[in-house]
């Protein structure tokens, strides 16, 4: 019945050629791919690798979202850790993972768990200190507990319309759009400190032997120096975190398209993992892309 | 990496969980580990018992490092490189260094087996101290450094560099001798790492991350270590390369001028600058030790300019003291004073042209809206006069004096009472639509943006409401809240009388910075180029990084900032007490020129085609030319 239904429907009517747009989407149309509606929500992905060379993972992530609707509906929260650890033994592996660890439960019991008290509580501390002393509670942890390990991190709290990053060592935050992936942390590595005081050029520092090399880790001693600020939220942009088995072997350029041109963040990770494979995969490659929608 | 994972954990209980060597074990059936010393990076030490010695104890330190090298051919050659070094550091002899009894490579771990040194290495000792190391105490630290050094520079057939001087590699032993505990062995264990790796920097010359080590690198890094030891700042927490930016006086004036000048010395970025030998520093500590005694340097004092650098258009003289602000609205300047008098002058010629009474004094800054112009007294009324004349057009009567300025929206005018409310009242007719209450008198401008009304009271309660007068949140500081809040890219700032200024994310209002300064402040905040700028009763203008609440730079006026500054261009201008209009460079702080009057300036200045107006307590109006 439905092979002969088909067979005698009369064909349906082609669209007329004139009138037809044929003119190029702009480029934020040509992204609406079939995947989730962007509109209104904050979107994540995430994708690791050991990478092809490495047999050991030492990084970590960590990826915690919340979003709400209804009467007094909470805002829109979420936390973001990628830890990149090293040092001999297992305890690159232990110290990106306890750092990790202990972060997200400071933040949480600090700050994201209040979200949901009725009462509003006063003497909160703020936001930039907070930060502050759960990366340096991770930085106790690994002292105490994993000698002679060390870890990178960054972490990115988002609470309303601001994000509070605290960050330490040479895993980067980036902002990408449609024009540009700007990185906003500042890698606390040897190489990037001699560009800083213009003895490196850029291009010289990619190549240099020694440009894994941290001044600043956490594990490294009882005193560590955290970098903390914020920043507005960004609005239908992209905040990507990684550690540097991508950032390192994937040019900035190149990690811009491949975000941009993803049909979601999910995919776009998975990307830019199999980008830092094909370039050899040197090391841990570790991405969680963030997705804000505009306003 | 296959030999990460230790080879010699074939027998159960022989490492813990990250792989360290128990106590109990023994390696090459001769070295008993009795317990860790400390681990860092690819290595660990170990203290050891000699077993070839039954009848004492001989104590030793074992040092492992671990060959991360996978491919055999690299493994092979970190092998024969540890063996390498190994068998030159067992030549040297000097009473520094500790003596190399044995070497051996097992599985994926070489082995050093070394002196055993009782004492504490100055990292140590430097955690434990409470206060700064005596001066001549490090003097003398540093001068038998030098020789030791100067045998290390001077060995035959080449000259040891010792790579990585730092104070948890020099011991104190029991002698008050300071030994070197750890030559730089372990980098053969480094090489061409892929993937992150920690360096010990901080005290590393600037030549040996580009693979130069020499003699002139151990003296930066001994440089590097006695800044540390004077200074108590860990050169690991901060950039590299960056003592200049931190000199040994600045955080222990204790120290006197010629051992900074030395450690200067040999801190040099560029190694043709530094001490060409340890020899040579060694005689200029010894020569600096010789001028004992602290000097203090007189403090410049700084001259004073009474003369105004700017020039002045024009001033006009009122009844009484100004303290409020003033605004400039088609080509006129309205300002309230404290005669109660509305003032409307020329702006261009500061001629008069005509004035409106209230009943009481005008501590807030007028608003203009088309033809009208809305001033609040404490009079407890808000007047709504005519721009051009003066005319009363209505007046609106609150239950208190009103010290907040009121801001006009949409229509309607904003503004906070001592009667605990925040008014809101319609442009046209002058009455109230809605309002809304506080517990305590409101003084602040209310900031209104994007369907919400922001401000503090005298309760240290900050409110953010809808408007329909609801509360979306409240922010409590633990003083009264004077200082009217600004919104800049999603944050609230303000200050307190808390000492604080606050940074809030206006959606929430979670508290995401604070900044503490020396007095109460009642100075609203000002903003440009990532920099917040507020005055306090500290008598300081502050600029603080928006992004992580650092100060960039401070400004200290002879008296209380009760004012709040402005930026136009790259310029701050602030008012102080102290009877001066200050004109700061925005980026650092560097006065460019100052204005006296007769009076403290309490209000805020404003500018206007490159004209700047602000009154003063000395009952004048001022416009100056920036």
């Amino acid at each position: 019945m439905d092979l002969l239904k088909r067979i005698f429907r009369p064909k349906p009517a082609k669209p007329p050629v004139d009138g037809v747009k044929t003119a190029p989407l702009s480029p934020s149309a040509i992204r609406q791919g079939p995947g989730p509606r962007l509109d209104h929500h904050v979107v994540v992905g995430m994708a690791q690798s050991v990478g092809m060379e490495r047999t050991h993972n030492e990084d970590s992530l960590f990826v915690m979202h919340g979003s709400s609707a209804g009467l007094e509906s909470l805002p829109e929260f979420g936390l973001f850790i990628v830890a990149d650890g090293m040092g001999g033994h297992r305890s690159g592996e232990v110290a990106s993972s306890i750092s990790v660890r202990s972060v997200a439960r400071r933040l949480n019991q600090d700050s994201l768990l209040h979200l949901f008290d009725l009462e509003v509580e006063d003497d909160t501390l703020p936001l930039l200190d907070l930060m502050r002393h759960a990366l340096e509670e991770a930085n106790q942890a690994v002292v105490t507990r994993v000698p002679g390990g060390g870890t990178t991190l960054t972490a990115v709290l988002m609470l309303g319309h601001q994000v509070t990053i605290g960050h330490v060592g040479d895993s980067r935050a980036y902002l990408i759009d449609n024009a540009t992936a700007k990185p906003i942390t500042r890698d606390h590595s040897l190489v990037k400190r001699l560009e800083e005081l213009g003895q490196l050029k850029p291009e010289e520092a990619e190549v240099h032997p020694q440009r894994n090399v941290l001044y600043r880790a956490i594990g490294q001693g009882a005193n560590l120096e955290v970098d903390v600020f914020t920043q507005p939220v960004p609005r239908d942009a992209f905040l990507l975190l990684c550690s540097d088995g991508l950032w390192g072997v994937v040019p900035d350029l190149s990690i811009q398209k491949i975000v941009t041109s993803a049909k979601n963040p999910q995919e776009a990770c998975e990307e830019l993992v199999k980008a830092a494979n094909a370039a050899g995969g040197p090391d841990n490659i570790t991405a969680v892309l963030v997705f804000f929608p505009p306003e | 990496m296959r030999r990460t994972t230790r080879t010699l954990a074939n027998k159960p209980g022989e490492t813990d969980q990250m792989g360290m060597l128990q106590p109990g074990v023994t390696l090459q059936d001769r070295y008993l580990v009795l317990g860790i010393l400390g681990a860092g990076g690819m290595s660990s030490v170990y203290k050891g018992r000699d077993l070839h010695f039954p009848n004492v104890t001989k104590l030793v330190a074992v040092k492992e490092m671990i060959n991360m090298a996978a491919d055999p051919t690299m493994y092979e050659m970190v092998v024969r490189n540890f063996e390498r070094e190994a068998d030159l550091l067992a030549t040297l002899s000097h009473p520094a260094i500790p003596r190399i009894y044995d070497y051996f490579t097992h599985e994926s771990s070489s082995y050093l087996v070394m002196e055993f040194i009782e004492g504490r290495d100055l990292e140590a000792m430097l955690r434990e101290a409470d206060d700064f190391f005596p001066e001549d105490k490090v003097i003398s630290w540093a001068v038998e450094l030098c020789d030791t050094l100067t045998y290390l520079h001077g060995h035959q057939p080449q000259p040891v560099i010792f790579r990585d001087m730092k104070p948890s590699n020099i011991m104190i032993d029991h002698h008050a001798h300071i030994r070197l505990i750890d030559f730089g062995i372990a980098r053969v264990f480094q090489p061409g790492q892929k993937g992150t790796m920690i360096g010990t920097e901080g005290y590393s010359p600037p030549e040996q991350y580009r693979g130069e080590a020499s003699p002139p690198g151990d003296i930066y890094a001994l440089g590097a270590t006695l800044h540390h030891l004077l200074t108590r700042r860990d050169p690991r927490a901060e950039p590299p390369f960056s003592f200049s930016e931190r000199p040994v006086r600045e955080l222990n004036p204790k120290v006197s001028p010629e051992i900074e000048a030395v450690i200067n010395g040999a801190l040099a970025y560029d190694p043709k600058d530094r001490y060409p030998s340890a020899e040579a520093m060694k005689s200029a500590l010894l020569a600096a030790a010789k001028q004992t005694g602290i000097l203090i340097s007189p403090a410049a004092s700084a001259s004073l300019q009474l003369r105004n650098e700017v020039q002045e258009i024009w001033s006009f003289e009122c009844e009484d003291e100004l303290r409020s602000t003033p605004i400039v609205h088609n080509g006129i300047m309205y300002i309230g004073c404290y005669d109660n008098n509305l003032y409307a002058l020329d702006a261009k010629k500061g001629s008069f042209l005509w004035k409106y009474a209230t009943e009481g004094g005008i501590p807030t800054r007028p608003a203009a809206q088309d033809d009208i112009v809305f001033v609040a007294s404490e009079d407890h009324h808000l007047h709504a006069v005519t721009a051009d004349k003066g005319k009363l057009v209505w007046t609106y009567r609150a239950e208190g004096p009103i010290r907040s300025s009121p801001v006009v929206y949409e229509g309607y005018i904003f503004f906070g009472c001592d009667d605990g409310h925040l008014h809101v009242v319609s442009m046209q007719t002058g009455r109230r639509a809605w309002r809304a209450e506080a517990t305590a008198p409101i003084r602040t401008a209310p900031l209104v943006a994007d369907e919400r009304v922001y401000f503090g009271s005298e309760s240290g309660d900050f409110y953010c409401i809808d408007f329909k007068g609801e509360i979306k949140w409240r922010f409590r500081a633990k003083r009264a809240i004077t200082s009217s809040p600004i919104l800049v890219e999603g944050m609230i700032y303000f200050g307190s009388m808390d000492w604080t200024l606050y940074a809030l994310e206006a959606e929430g209002g979670w508290q995401v910075w604070r900044f503490r300064m020396g007095r109460p402040t009642i100075s609203s905040p000002a903003y440009s180029e990532g920099r917040i700028i507020t005055g306090c009763a500290d008598g300081i203008i502050y600029a603080i990084d928006a992004r992580n609440n650092r100060e960039l730079w401070r400004y200290q006026t002879e008296h209380q900032v009760t004012g709040s500054p402005i930026i136009h261009e790259d310029s701050v201008f602030c008012g102080s007490v102290d009877g001066s209009m200050y004109c700061l460079d925005l980026r650092s702080g560097r006065k460019r020129w100052m204005f006296r009057t007769g009076g403290p300036i309490t209000g805020t200045p404003v500018v206007v085609d490159n004209t700047l107006y602000f009154g003063s307590n000395d009952h004048h109006i001022y416009a100056l030319l920036t």
